[in-house]
């Protein structure tokens, strides 16, 4: 709702003066209006404490600036998109293809589903003593991280999409006369890939919440390091708010893109009327 | 592909403990084969749970991760289901916090744990606030997506009946809510139960997360951290099933029976 | 118990004895295993339908008439018995017989174009558009083949189905109630419609309802079938070219005859 307040709000930006009553507008400004007030009682609240060990909103969007100055801003955003990027792609690319085919065989989803099961609530920070273990502490490790957190929840995302298919469009494929390849390409595929985009989506999500553990505790860079670098060296908290205000700026943006490829007319049918 | 394919009963059993079987072969035998000095075999996992239990650790750190995800969750629960309902109920009222919600949504939990340090010091009650700020967002956001869905037939049926509107909520839009709702809180105790251990390696000195990190730091003790990472892995599932026999009580389960 | 075939027809048509047998269905037996219990469906389904006809398999709600339809048309295997097709012993889906589903069998991630040449995948590209475009103005679609179905009506839905499977010129087409999902006036058309189709490709058809109004406007025969489990009660041939006169003295009694059958009482 959010997003699509924003497009609307730029689409009609050329004719605001036209169609747009005082009453619209304050209806449209109001959630901003909220936010705004939440700023003050932020700004006030930081303003009023003892210790003045946290900032309020006008010394965070300083810290964003500064950031940006000492060119650390982008530095760090790119780092952590790249590990998420390539921890999540290789996760992808692995998950759907694997879990389609444990969905596709019964046998093969009875054997697997309680190994999968057990290995799921196992918090992907908790691997990283083994990551380092395994790949010493940088980039690869974090990747690693990325990549368990996002293989496993997908891998079962994509058993659950096969299972959900309705039989009926397998039927009708078979009675074309489709061969096993051509049904898993022109059938299977088409029929899943609704619910994949959705998992997609929401793994994305989690992997945007791991990459920030991952860099707290394994790498030297990244917004994940800038909360715990500007923390330890100098009590730097308006770069710790700026650093989480980053954080939760792109997880929004990551999300809203993968919202719109919700929007493929060949893929909106598998999302009920809202 | 004919439906007559029906597995037999023992095939249920069968399959899965063969896996399970060919992953313990394959784990111990790359072990044995790498000849790694750290990395521990499934035995000497084994025998590090049998180590912890012994030590009475077991028990206590399962019920330290236990203890501050309940503190959390049930909190983030009493907050964000009423909040829920009632931000669900008014579109205007969502309208205007939606936004504020979606931007704090994605901050990981983790980024948060600074701050909770700075406000509640290392210890039990910063744990507790990180997982209860993951769960909050998830039930808030699941309870008012389930009372958006629910459809205005039955809200115009209550007000044919003369309900007024606490009565409205309560006997109509918290039932038709409910199998919603209840599949938000089994997620959120899923992302609480990831939370609680992130928490623990990093705010406090008990609990199954703090273990994993100690169990490296004070003498590469890669077994306990193995015993660690499954007992996590055990006890998440555990609540999990509970979870779901909830949600095959006859008041939840009609919200389910969808499939044709 | 044998089964009952009889025919009630008083004026035999000319054209029957010359008509071969399209489809055999001998000794069908269908027993489903569920939880442990066997629960018979069909029990000894002996039927012979014969080229260019329209048959009806009617029965109420949860007879076994779908089973039977599946199992004619290769998705099931039956417990006992074997169905022939022109002689050919059925053992799976053929493009030869296509099954038109309820709307529900559209696939909706495809455009009506999309899904009028599915099954055209082995023609020239020239030969698959012209066919669609065939068929799209058959089924009266004109206008839509961009559109996806999620965006037609239900009885749009239907006939971009039942186009999707001539477009692939099967010998048979198997539908199982496919209108009934649809409202009772979009009904009366959707058979009209189907009719039209028929006349013009002259398929043979087999078609699951449980509606006698219906079977007895549509079908030159109608197969009457008991509750679970389930036997063929009697074949009631109807005999009257279309387009049928429903207020006609001979339709009404034909259609009586089949509620007879099936125990129904005359008034409301």
């Amino acid at each position: 709702m959010f997003f699509n307040d924003c497009v609307s709000v730029l689409k009609r930006s050329g004719r605001i003066r036209k169609g747009l009553s005082p009453a619209k507008l304050l209806v449209r400004l109001r959630p901003w209006l909220f936010l705004g007030s939440l700023m003050v009682v932020w700004q006030f609240g930081a303003g009023r404490q003892s210790t003045h060990i946290l900032p309020g909103p006008l010394s965070v969007a300083a810290g964003i600036v500064e950031l940006a100055q000492r060119g650390l801003l982008l530095r760090y955003i790119v780092a952590s998109l790249f590990r998420v990027t390539w921890g999540f792609s290789l996760a992808a690319v692995l998950a759907i293809p694997v879990g389609l085919t444990i969905g596709s065989y019964r046998r093969w989803e009875m054997a697997l589903n309680p190994l999968l099961q057990v290995l799921r609530p196992i918090s992907p920070l908790a691997w990283i003593p083994i990551s380092i273990l395994w790949f010493g502490v940088g980039d690869v490790a974090a990747i690693f991280l990325i990549f368990l957190a996002s293989f496993l929840p997908l891998t079962v995302s994509a058993m659950n999409a096969v299972a959900g298919i309705a039989p009926v469009h397998i039927h009708a494929g078979q009675n074309f006369g489709l061969g096993r390849a051509q049904l898993i390409y022109r059938v299977l595929f088409p029929a899943v890939t609704p619910q994949l985009i959705v998992a997609l989506r929401i793994t994305l999500g989690i992997a945007w919440l791991v990459v920030v553990a991952a860099e707290m505790i394994a790498v030297n860079s990244g917004l994940g390091f800038l909360i715990v670098d500007a923390r330890n060296a100098g009590n730097r908290y308006d770069l710790v708010v700026a650093g989480m205000v980053m954080i939760g700026v792109i997880g929004l943006l990551l999300d809203t893109g993968m919202r719109s490829l919700e929007q493929i007319e060949s893929v909106r049918w598998g999302y009920s009327e809202d | 592909m004919t439906p007559l394919g029906h597995s037999m009963k023992w095939e249920k059993a069968f399959w899965p403990l063969a896996a399970a079987c060919l992953f313990l072969a394959l784990w111990a035998g790359s072990v044995k084969w790498s000849r790694t000095e750290v990395f521990p075999s499934p035995f000497d996992v084994a025998k590090g749970m049998v180590e912890l239990a012994g030590k009475g650790l077991l028990v206590d750190y399962v019920g330290d991760s236990l203890r501050r995800v309940a503190a959390g969750y049930l909190t983030a629960a009493a907050l964000g289901i009423p909040a829920g309902l009632f931000l669900g109920s008014r579109p205007a009222a969502m309208a205007v916090i939606n936004p504020a919600i979606q931007i704090l949504r994605p901050i990981s939990p983790i980024a948060w744990i600074p701050l909770a340090i700075v406000w509640f010091g290392v210890g039990d009650l910063a744990a507790m606030f990180l997982i209860f700020l993951a769960s909050f967002f998830q039930i808030l956001v699941s309870a008012m997506n389930a009372v958006r869905n629910v459809p205005s037939m039955y809200r115009l049926a209550a007000r044919n009946f003369g309900l007024s509107p606490l009565k409205l909520i309560a006997r109509v839009v918290l039932p038709a809510a409910l199998p919603q709702i209840v599949i938000g809180l089994r997620i959120a105790l899923g992302v609480a139960w990831l939370v609680v251990v992130a928490a623990e390696m990093i705010a406090v000195d008990s609990g199954l997360g703090y273990l994993v990190i100690d169990s490296r730091n004070s003498g590469k003790r890669y077994d306990l951290v193995v015993a660690a990472m499954l007992l996590i892995g055990l006890t998440g599932l555990a609540l999990d099933s509970i979870f779901r026999r909830v949600e095959k009580l006859k008041s939840v389960q009609w919200g389910f029976q969808n499939d044709a | 118990m044998g089964p009952t075939q009889i025919s009630f027809k008083e004026h035999p048509p000319a054209f029957q004895t010359s008509r071969k047998a399209k489809l055999r269905a001998e000794g069908i037996n269908m027993v489903f295993t569920r939880d442990g219990a066997a629960v018979p469906v069909l029990e000894n389904i002996n039927l012979e339908i014969r080229e260019g006809e329209f048959v009806c398999l009617l029965g109420p709600s949860g007879c076994g008439k779908s089973t039977l339809l599946n199992i004619i048309a290769g998705f099931l295997a039956p417990t006992q018995g074997q169905v022939r097709i022109d002689g050919e012993l059925v053992q799976g889906p053929d493009s030869r017989r296509i099954f038109v589903f309820q709307e529900r069998g559209v696939f909706p991630w495809l455009t009506v174009e999309g899904n009028i040449g599915f099954g055209l995948f082995r023609l020239p590209r020239s030969e698959r558009e012209q066919r669609i475009a065939r068929y799209v103005r058959l089924v009266g679609l004109q206008g839509f083949e961009r559109t996806y179905p999620h965006e037609l009506s239900g009885g749009m839905k239907q006939r971009l189905e039942v186009a999707r499977a001539l477009a692939v010129n099967p010998d048979m087409l198997f539908l199982d109630e496919p209108f009934g999902a649809l409202d009772s006036i979009t009904r009366l058309t959707m058979r009209r419609e189907l009719l039209r189709i028929w006349e013009a490709e002259r398929k043979t058809v087999v078609f699951v309802t449980h509606d006698i109004d219906e079977a007895a406007q549509l079908a030159d025969r109608v197969v009457v079938m008991t509750a679970r489990p389930a036997r063929i009660r009697r074949i009631v041939e109807i005999d009257i070219p279309h387009p049928r006169d429903i207020s006609s003295p001979r339709y009404l009694k034909l259609r009586d005859s089949i509620f007879e059958e099936i125990g129904l009482a005359h008034n409301v």
